[in-house]
């Protein structure tokens, strides 16, 4: 299939090859708890944009593009916002238990990934999770490209640091 | 714990779209998408006696019902490029139509009253699909009467080209329309469905 006919492929499509890679991205970014609502946010806002997607584009690229604003302004919002201590609880619901993928079972990886700067997460998670180069990277978190892999580096340093330090069952 | 390990590790962790999380979110973009009007295609595939149907609708009715020899994948392709590429699955769209097509199949339905978009029939064709609908359950025409109905008598090959281009089988009634001579003549989903569904209405 060509590239022209890949980015005018039937957003079904889109949605089918390219949401896993997005979901991976907004997890990382934001953690389990946001990260629906910017896969959402996400992918309705390139739906309504995708008759104007240049032919030729980076399909993935571009959503990691969109799923970046999303994120950074759901990050924003938060900010702005004290977390309820009324939410804390839901943490340990039955729901919560049943969606729970390995690494929200890993309290270790998790805290780890929070803890990191934005910059580091967000080219972990660009570079090593959405195959993105550096230059892409760079450009998406206002870095040069040696910049965004020193930021991916010191995030994977950091890591490994804070996580998986010892043997895992 | 080395690099690869821990980036294996976040990419495993961090998949997250397992079966009833994507269709949770897939219904939610669906709903989200209607609201915010972006949604110009929605589809969904049925069940028929000639194997899975594909149904597809515009915002303005039933655009495209497709046989499963047609290739359902290259049918949304080709919605695509004809009408929009904004097209997902959102079965709610096509709810009523998929419970008519049942009843249909099961001889207790002789109409569907959905809205139909016929945006992918032109001209001449698309006369001859305004006529096609007029045809009452269980009788049939001649091409050559449609063609004069249309208002071309002389036209009888171009009906043929109109009913075996029509978008939207069964709910517009192609199968209706058989050869002057009595034989039944093509169809999109083969000679065969269209004597089963001649068969099914003259028994109904």
């Amino acid at each position: 299939m060509s590239a022209h006919q890949s980015s005018r492929a039937p957003f079904a499509a889109v949605v089918d090859e390219h949401g896993p890679v997005v979901m991976r991205v907004v997890r990382a970014l934001l953690g389990p708890a946001d990260a629906d609502d910017a896969w959402s946010e996400t992918f309705l806002a390139a739906l309504e944009a995708y008759p104007r997607l240049r032919p030729d584009s980076n399909v993935r690229g571009w959503l990691v593009t969109i799923a970046h604003r999303k994120a950074i302004d759901q990050l924003r919002a938060k900010a702005r916002r004290p977390l309820p201590a009324d939410e804390l609880p839901e943490r340990g619901s039955v729901d919560a238990l049943l969606d729970a993928t390995p690494l929200e079972r890993d309290p270790d990886l998790w805290g780890a990934l929070e803890g990191l700067p934005l910059k580091q997460r967000a080219a972990v998670a660009y570079h090593h999770l959405a195959g993105m180069p550096y230059a892409e990277v760079g450009a998406l978190i206002d870095s040069s490209e040696s910049a965004a892999r020193r930021a991916a580096a010191d995030g994977i340093a950091n890591l490994r640091k804070t996580y998986g330090t010892g043997a895992r069952s | 714990m080395s690099t690869h390990q821990i980036v294996s590790d976040l990419t495993a962790a961090n998949v997250g779209l397992d079966p009833s999380t994507t269709a949770r979110l897939q219904a939610r973009l669906v709903a989200d998408a209607e609201r915010a009007g972006v949604l110009d295609v929605g589809y969904r595939t049925v069940d028929s006696p000639f194997g899975p149907l594909l149904l597809a609708a515009t915002e303005k009715g039933v655009v495209r019902v497709a046989f499963d020899i047609e290739d359902h994948d290259a049918v949304l392709v080709s919605l695509a490029h004809e009408v929009s590429p904004r097209i997902l699955a959102a079965p709610g769209r096509l709810d009523t139509l998929a419970r008519e097509l049942d009843e249909y199949f099961a001889g207790t339905r002789r109409s569907f009253d959905v809205p139909v978009d016929l945006r992918l029939a032109h001209g001449f064709r698309r006369t001859v699909l305004d006529h096609l609908r007029s045809i009452a359950y269980g009788t049939t025409e001649s091409y050559a009467t449609v063609a004069a109905a249309s208002g071309h008598p002389n036209a009888v090959r171009a009906v043929g080209s109109a009913c075996s281009h029509n978008p939207v089988p069964l709910v517009v009634p192609c199968h209706r329309v058989i050869r002057s001579d009595g034989a039944i003549g093509r169809y999109l989903g083969g000679t065969e469905a269209k004597q089963t569904l001649l068969a099914l209405e003259a028994a109904a």
